[in-house]
């Protein structure tokens, strides 16, 4: 069953194809279109002093990389406009005096102002835009403390420490790809074997097939096998990618990967199955295999969306979506080098899945018409 | 299954589509080693039948035993002894015909020291040698359909369901599977076959014929012509066609008439209108006659009169 299933594998190369380039692709789209970082913020600037340490705070906006100078502005009434004509969707204001009031008090004022239309691209510019200041803030203690001989703490300087563990970068990508693996395994992998017994049925193998002795049990498994295989080959290439593509740093081990990886695998595989089992049309089945690998992998794995910031009752149905245990493994392995024992959570919550949707995909193929 | 039970047995079997009623008990019994000819228009419940008594459907009614194995609970244990060919061509087109073979033998359970060697047979009975390592979908029907046959003997089944196997195949392929059936029978294999070729049925030991989900007569194709046709068959040459069998249609003695071709068929029962007195007959209706004389019924024309049950007008292609 699982050779003859291989053979016909083999023998349409356009699906082999598909089944190996897709997630290709779609880490390719997904990792560099859902990325939440925000890079270039066109920030519009209000220098009204265009002092030499004012251009030098500018500059390490720019520099950061996070911002890039769409216009310098005249008026204070300018940004309004800049703003309206979607310019910029930040402006930066150094007040006339910065330098001078920096150099006798120690510190200064600066104006940032934000287009919040778009919430989420704020808060995270304003993060940016914080730890620019910080930077910059930083130095000029350091200048401070070597001209004055006085510690900075003592003079007011604000020494902001952002609390990021893990992703030292502040790169948001290092914790989505992982995520995005999740997604991408979850689709193809249900998409697979969706097909496989809804297509029996329309060409009409089906109705020879359960006119002989075989089992249900080797029906499943001629059927899951070969495409656990592509299954492992495609999450090669997606971990590959994300590890020498996207430079996601790799810190845990190679074996707790496989594991989790194919226990994922034959979850997803087994949810196209019991769909295929369950649906005769190839396109329905396809359909279906989408919308129940789709909507709970891009919204509720906690791949874009944090978990711990749902209301209640949606991390409570969390606790079903398959996905977001894998992707919790995926990010502990990747992020944090966590080992088995570490995760023996999501494992089990995984390998229960396992269970259940192979007990239900076995019994629900019926060897009738009816 | 004692040597003296019948291969394939079915009482009152019943299948029901909601309200619609596939089959509506049908009553068989058929011997092992015999060749039964299904015959039937479409949609009669030919393939309904004979997917109960493979046990890919349950029936709503009744009962069935195949191999003296009961179809609705012991499905499992009928399909260790039948072969099945659906309607459908249902091998793997992606395949090759090797391929193919070794896929059916392994799931049918043929035992591997004997896989290659049914395998041969299977191989030269399709008649398929030096093409063994074709693509099954690029073979033309003649052959599919004897490989399709292969596949399903590979583990010798005592009882073989044919489901139209000769439906768009070629009369010269056709014959040779016939040929092919004649010669598994004579091996003892039972063989339920349907058709809607009149003239394979002729080819069948027995026929049942079916219509409307009901089984309206089985026997031998010449038990069938002598007795069911109920008096004498006349072809008659005339126009125009539809008024005379209308006018035949209403006369005495006239059990059926009609159209067959470009002419008419009537059965003339006793007591009524004579042979001779048609052409005066047709003449005082207006209507020509170009020659009448008496033929031997095929067994369309038994189907005909079977399937109209009587004077309605009917006609079947």
């Amino acid at each position: 069953m699982a050779y003859k299933e291989m053979l016909q594998i083999w023998r349409d190369p356009r699906s082999l194809a598909i089944a190996l380039l897709m997630p290709l692709m779609q880490m390719a789209m997904l990792g560099y279109g859902v990325s939440l970082d925000i890079k270039h913020v066109p920030l519009c600037i209000y220098d009204q002093e265009n002092s030499q340490q004012s251009r030098a705070i500018v500059d390490q906006f720019v520099s950061s990389g996070w911002f890039s100078i769409s216009r310098s502005l005249d008026r204070q009434a300018g940004i309004r406009h800049a703003m309206d004509r979607g310019e910029c969707t930040a402006a930066l204001v150094i007040p006339v005096d910065f330098s001078r009031r920096l150099a006798t008090t120690g510190s200064a004022n600066m104006q940032a102002v934000f287009d919040a239309t778009d919430v989420n691209t704020t808060n995270i510019a304003l993060g940016y835009a914080q730890g620019v200041v910080a930077q910059a803030n930083a130095q000029i203690a350091a200048h401070w403390n070597a001209s004055h001989g006085v510690h900075p703490s003592l003079v007011g300087q604000v020494d902001l420490e952002p609390g990021t563990w893990f992703n030292e970068t502040l790169d948001s990508r290092d914790f989505i790809i992982p995520g995005v693996v999740a997604v991408i395994l979850a689709l193809v992998g249900a998409q697979l074997t969706s097909l496989t017994i809804s297509r029996e049925w329309e060409r009409g193998t089906m109705e020879q097939l359960i006119s002989t002795p075989v089992t249900a049990l080797e029906v499943m498994l001629g059927k899951l096998i070969p495409y656990f295989a592509i299954g492992l080959v495609d999450a090669g290439f997606c971990l590959v990618s994300a590890v020498f593509w996207f430079g996601v740093p790799f810190r845990g081990s190679i074996t707790t990967l496989f594991v989790t990886t194919s226990l994922f695998i034959i979850v997803v595989l087994g949810i196209g199955y019991l769909i295929s089992v369950r649906i005769r049309s190839q396109l329905g089945a396809s359909q279906i295999a989408l919308l129940v690998t789709m909507l709970p992998t891009t919204l509720l794995s906690g791949y874009t969306f944090p978990i711990d910031q749902m209301p209640a009752p949606i991390q409570a149905i969390t606790l079903i979506v398959y996905p977001r245990y894998f992707v919790t493994i995926l990010r502990a392995i990747f992020l944090k080098g966590s080992g088995l024992s570490d995760l023996w959570m999501p494992i089990f919550g995984l390998s229960c899945y396992a269970l259940v949707i192979l007990w239900l995909a076995a019994r629900a193929f019926r060897k009738r018409l009816d | 299954m004692s040597a003296a039970s019948p291969a394939i047995i079915a009482q009152g079997l019943t299948k029901k589509f909601q309200s619609f009623t596939a089959v509506d008990h049908l009553d068989l019994s058929i011997e092992k080693g015999e060749i039964v000819g299904f015959i039937g228009p479409n949609g009669a419940g030919k393939s309904t039948t004979i997917r109960m008594l493979c046990g890919l459907l349950h029936p709503s009614e009744g009962r069935a035993s195949v191999a003296g194995f009961d179809v609705g609970s012991e499905a499992e244990a009928v399909r260790g002894h039948i072969g099945y060919m659906s309607q459908k061509f249902s091998l793997y087109g992606d395949l090759t015909v090797r391929e193919n073979l070794r896929f059916f033998g392994g799931i049918y359970r043929v035992p591997r020291r004997e896989i290659d060697e049914r395998m041969r047979f299977a191989i030269s009975m399709a008649g398929l040698e030096g093409r063994e390592d074709v693509l099954v979908r690029t073979l033309a029907g003649g052959w599919k359909q004897r490989l399709a046959l292969g596949c399903a003997i590979l583990h010798r089944p005592p009882i073989l369901f044919l489901d139209e196997p000769t439906s768009g195949v070629e009369p010269e392929a056709r014959r040779r599977f016939w040929d092919l059936i004649h010669e598994l029978a004579a091996d003892g294999v039972t063989i339920l076959v349907s058709t809607h070729y009149m003239d394979e049925a002729e080819y069948c030991n027995r026929i049942a014929l079916i219509n409307r989900g009901k089984l309206i007569a089985m026997g031998t194709p010449s038990e069938l012509r002598a007795h069911r046709l109920g008096g004498e068959l006349l072809e008659i040459g005339c126009a125009p066609l539809g008024a005379a069998m209308k006018a035949l249609n209403d006369a005495p003695g006239v059990v059926e008439a009609a159209i067959f071709g470009d002419k008419l068929h009537v059965v003339l029962g006793t007591g009524g209108i004579k042979a001779e007195d048609l052409p005066g007959f047709l003449g005082e209706h207006g209507i020509a006659v170009d020659q009448v004389h008496a033929v031997s019924p095929s067994l369309e024309d038994v189907f005909v009169q079977l399937v109209s049950g009587g004077h309605e007008e009917r006609v079947v292609q």
